[in-house]
């Protein structure tokens, strides 16, 4: 399913993403309605389900709040492409099950309003729009189990219950 | 090969003789913080997931310090949610008001934070601690959630950087100055996923809060930590503090770093981090003359009491400028007593300085001094980014105490040793 590019700058912090006015909150419908406010406040109006950030460089830098990530999540975004992101948003987007990869090519040519469509698993990314096809760097396979069950509590939930049934 | 003091640490925390940078490691944690901010998500996903345990009571500091006195009511909620959570875990290290303090202050005040171990905080800032030779970084409220559940974390081994530190800073010219500095040099994201290592003769001539200040910017630089060796100073600020064992890691000689920085500290400037990012820094002289329309002396970076000292150095027997809101917060409570008994909040008032409870406030624009469209405040907290202390259209100067209370008397940025 292909999905709209909305393209922005190196270095988009976690305080323009979800604004420290809106972090009492934590419903994903409310986080959802302030996604991206300070950087581009068309964002929420336009964005559809199945949509796509591109960013440059430190994407998620500053704050650890996990707000910003389960902001965009909940805005329906399919996946946040960037070429780098800050450490604590690679973390928070893996632990919460936000699709994030990493692929300096892209980035460099993909414009806003791009048609993308993604191939998670494969992390092939392929930009309709331009004809094009890009690859992404993979994740280890540590990580990768972690994706896979859809975050880091639900990894964990099933290897307690797993630890229980080989109890006899 | 050898290995960095953060390599050696988390080399311990999972009992493997060795680690080398790049590895992915699951190390047991020492201790694992969260906020009034952070930690309600943490609990919604531990009840999400039926994982509702901790794995030790006596391993986890909450501390209400971000929106907290209770700014409103859903700050309010998630206080109470917090502390039905730490009564339901029997999770005794809960602050509260009264109690409570800026969490990074508060934390190695309170004795919670030792040389060679390791600590994971739902907060950016928990980096701060480096400054004990401890390794510690901030994480997501998920990662807090199985870090309280599990007792674990994962890791990558982060390479490091070197900072080799010489000469001694000059009047008015501190730690923040030097996390400014080398912030501006390497940029907000030139230490991404890795460690600041410092090292060099100045070390033993910077006092312990200078050190708590560094350390906590180190993710201005997108650093993962940032450490300093330990040292007679370290001990001295432990002893009365930390009253368990503890091992100090030492780099090995060997250790490999992806570069080595120099700064001479004699040759470092008062400075201000101009808007929007914490990289834009030149020397206060640079932006001489700017109006201030508030300036805030406190939070995780410089709300400690040689902070506090210096800010009432320069306004003992000044006003504060007619056009200036002046907001000084001391970081914790044990702060503020000190504060109180050294006479520095007379001094604060006298100058007609507003002086607050300890509380992250301003910083991060939730309550006590919210800026306007187009508002200048100079700070001494640890980030000017677009909205981050109100409106989008405010300006932020980030610099240390001195230069905070000096542009506080003259009511447009200026140099320390400007004021007369």
């Amino acid at each position: 399913m292909a999905g709209t590019v909305f393209k922005y700058r190196d270095n988009v912090d976690t305080d323009v993403i979800l604004p420290a006015r809106y972090l009492a909150l934590s419903s994903r419908e409310d986080l959802a309605a302030h996604c991206l406010e300070d950087l581009d406040g068309e964002f929420v109006k336009r964005v559809q389900p199945g949509d796509f950030i591109v960013a440059g460089e430190n994407f998620g830098c500053g704050s650890s709040r996990e707000h910003a990530p389960i902001a965009i999540l909940s805005s329906g975004v399919r996946c946040v492409i960037a070429a780098s992101f800050a450490r604590i948003f690679y973390r928070n987007a893996i632990n919460i099950g936000l699709p994030i990869l990493e692929c300096q090519e892209a980035v460099a040519e993909v414009r806003t309003g791009d048609q993308l469509e993604v191939d998670l698993a494969a992390g092939t990314i392929q930009n309709l729009t331009q004809g094009k096809v890009y690859q992404a760097g993979g994740f280890p396979p540590f990580l990768q189990r972690v994706i896979d069950a859809g975050g880091l509590l639900a990894c964990l939930a099933a290897e307690k219950q797993a630890k229980e049934e080989t109890v006899p | 090969m050898g290995m960095t003091m953060t390599q050696k640490i988390l080399a311990r925390h999972c009992g493997l003789p060795s680690v080398k940078a790049g590895e992915l490691v699951e190390a047991k944690l020492d201790l694992v913080m969260g906020s009034d901010v952070t930690t309600p998500i943490a609990i919604q996903e531990m009840e999400k997931y039926c994982l509702e345990t901790v794995f030790d009571p006596e391993k986890i500091v909450l501390v209400m310090d971000h929106f907290a006195p209770n700014k409103d009511i859903q700050s309010a909620q998630n206080c109470a949610l917090v502390r039905q959570f730490a009564q339901r875990t029997g999770i005794a290290h809960f602050y509260d008001g009264g109690r409570m303090g800026i969490e990074h202050a508060l934390l190695p005040e309170q004795g919670f934070a030792a040389p060679g171990e390791l600590i994971i905080g739902a907060d950016s800032h928990t980096c701060t601690y480096g400054a004990l030779g401890t390794f510690s970084t901030g994480i997501g409220s998920t990662d807090m959630a199985a870090g309280m559940y599990a007792g674990k974390s994962w890791f990558r081994v982060p390479a490091a950087i070197q900072v080799n530190l010489t000469g001694a800073f000059p009047p008015y010219v501190g730690g923040k100055d030097l996390i400014l500095a080398l912030i501006g040099m390497i940029g907000v994201d030139g230490a991404r996923y890795k460690s600041i290592e410092f090292t060099g003769e100045a070390v033993s001539r910077i006092p312990i809060d200078d050190r708590f200040a560094v350390c906590n910017m180190a993710i201005e630089a997108g650093a993962k930590n940032a450490i300093f060796p330990v040292d007679q100073i370290t001990l001295d600020y432990l002893a009365g503090r930390v009253t368990r064992s503890f091992s100090p890691a030492a780099a090995d000689p060997d250790a490999s770093y992806v570069c080595t920085i120099d700064i001479n500290l004699s040759q470092l400037r008062p400075l201000l981090a101009a808007p929007h990012l914490p990289s834009n820094v030149k020397a206060a002289e640079h932006f001489r003359g700017l109006p201030v329309d508030q300036v805030v002396i406190g939070c995780c970076t410089n709300g400690r009491i040689s902070d506090l000292r210096m800010a009432a150095r320069i306004l003992r027997g000044r006003k504060v400028a007619r056009r200036v809101r002046c907001i000084i917060i001391p970081a914790t409570q044990e702060t503020y007593l000190q504060a109180m008994e050294e006479g520095l909040l007379e001094v604060f008032v006298r100058a007609g300085a507003t002086v607050s409870m300890p509380t992250c406030g301003p910083c991060n624009g939730g309550h006590v001094g919210v800026l306007a469209d187009h508002e200048r405040c100079v700070s001494t907290t640890n980030r000017n980014f677009v909205g981050r202390m109100g409106a989008k259209n405010s300006e932020i100067y980030l610099a240390s105490p001195a230069v905070a209370a000096a542009c506080a008397v003259a009511g447009m940025i200026v140099s320390p040793e400007e004021v007369k």
